[in-house]
């Protein structure tokens, strides 16, 4: 119950504000054009790695804004009327529908920029998603950690960049195969170990975040 | 004479293990010849550092538990001497990659994510640093250990297993037992990884021992 209230006031702040949205769109609209404008036509290898990239920083930052920018007061007034567990939760089912909407509407506009489409565009969309899960996961839990150490952005770099690499290279290797069109059988390895990746990450998140929330 | 027996069988153990390593007879071999000594000294650097890096999240798990001070040296100090034994096995396994795949860093799956994986532990010093307070770096910093530790086990376990490396074992290269028909090696590598793990062993209560003696001249 908590959490479908939490999620609710997520959701309704930033439809008040509509300023992560709005500035993470902008962020990687630009992002994207910078990029065409410097390669103007790619590889398809590069294409997708450039892809990665994009959708890392943009991640970053649109995931960050979770815990980084609520106040001590709000943190303070939340921990008193909500369970820690519900808390995290709806933090990272926000994030997980923040970035889907993000990733898809960048994966469309970098489609038609680059007018570049995938071979297997389904197996490609199913890695879309995997990725902007594993990134809201894998980042919230980091910026709940940033954000209680007091130190926000250049620590939220340094702290998940090693966690987040395994998991970009997985991706990586998953949208290849969706690229060049290889029998989708093929990639279900990679696709196995993201979900694994993923449960394995929200069960020690689930684990951990009681004891980072109490102060 | 604190508990020494195992101290006394480990120093035996890698004074055994590095004076026979390089005296024994080993197969010979193309390409690899001589430098298959390394394997007295690259592996057990890994399993050495498996093991201080799994102390230390025994005892981060344990700090979150009870909240004292002891665990979270303890954990951060097996942290400072894994990343030791981290560096000596990518030093030496950049050595033997020098002269068996020609280049010092081949860009094989297990050199790149053993570098990821030290830089998990990087950040985690990192983190410590950030934060004065001794309770809380203690508390958000044993968080980060216990949340970095499944990540490693993927990058150092699971993911070389999904491409091809240069290593024996993986993608269709030979292990190294089918290097070892008889067994000679086997019985110099195997009191080299006890010797090794026990000896990081010792370092690390050593310099839990020290942190702490310099903690009690603080505060008296």
């Amino acid at each position: 119950m908590q959490v479908k209230y939490l999620v609710k006031k997520e959701v309704l702040l930033e439809w008040r504000s509509k300023y992560a949205l709005n500035g993470v769109l902008l962020y990687v609209v630009s992002t994207v054009f910078v990029c065409f404008l410097s390669f103007v036509s790619t590889k398809p290898v590069t294409w997708n790695a450039l892809f990665w990239i994009i959708m890392l920083f943009a991640s970053i930052n649109a995931v960050s804004k979770g815990f980084l920018q609520e106040s001590r007061g709000r943190h303070l007034y939340i921990y008193t009327i909500a369970s820690p567990l519900a808390l995290i939760l709806s933090k990272t089912i926000y994030n997980v529908l923040l970035m889907t909407l993000l990733t898809l509407i960048a994966l469309g506009f970098y489609m038609m920029v680059f007018s570049y489409v995938p071979e297997d565009l389904g197996l490609y969309l199913v890695a879309t998603m995997l990725g902007s899960l594993s990134f809201s996961t894998i980042f919230t839990m980091i910026s709940a950690i940033a954000a209680k150490a007091g130190n926000g952005g250049m620590l939220m770099a340094i702290l998940s960049f090693p966690v987040i690499i395994p998991v970009i290279i997985l991706l990586i290797k998953l949208t290849k195969n969706a690229i060049d069109g290889l029998d989708r059988s093929v990639s279900l390895d990679e696709i196995g170990l993201l979900v694994v990746v993923n449960v394995l990450v929200t069960a020690v998140t689930l684990l951990l975040f009681p004891y980072l929330w109490r102060d | 004479m604190y508990k020494t027996w195992w101290k006394i069988i480990a120093s035996v153990l890698v004074i055994y293990s590095t004076v026979w390593g390089f005296l024994s007879s080993t197969p010979q071999l193309p390409i690899l010849h001589e430098s298959i000594r390394n394997l007295y000294f690259h592996v057990p650097m890994w399993f050495g550092m498996i093991v201080l890096f799994s102390i230390s999240v025994f005892y981060s798990v344990k700090y979150l538990g009870s909240g004292k001070a002891e665990d979270d040296i303890r954990a951060v100090e097996s942290v400072n001497v894994g990343i030791v034994y981290g560096m000596l096995g990518i030093v030496t396994g950049a050595i033997w990659a020098r002269f068996t795949w020609g280049q010092a860093w081949s860009f094989d799956v297990k050199q790149n994510f053993a570098a990821i994986a030290l830089l998990l532990y990087f950040a985690y010093l990192i983190l410590r640093n950030a934060i004065d307070e001794e309770q809380k770096r203690a508390k958000i910093s044993a968080i980060y250990n216990i949340f970095a530790f499944p990540i490693m086990v993927v990058l150092l376990f699971v993911l070389p297993r999904l491409s091809d490396s240069l290593h024996p074992g993986n993608g269709g290269n030979p292990g190294f037992n089918a290097y070892d028909l008889d067994s000679r090696m086997r019985m110099v590598f195997y009191p080299a990884c006890l010797g090794w793990i026990l000896i990081g062993y010792w370092i690390y209560t050593l310099k839990y021992r020290i942190r702490t003696l310099e903690k009690k001249q603080i505060s008296a």
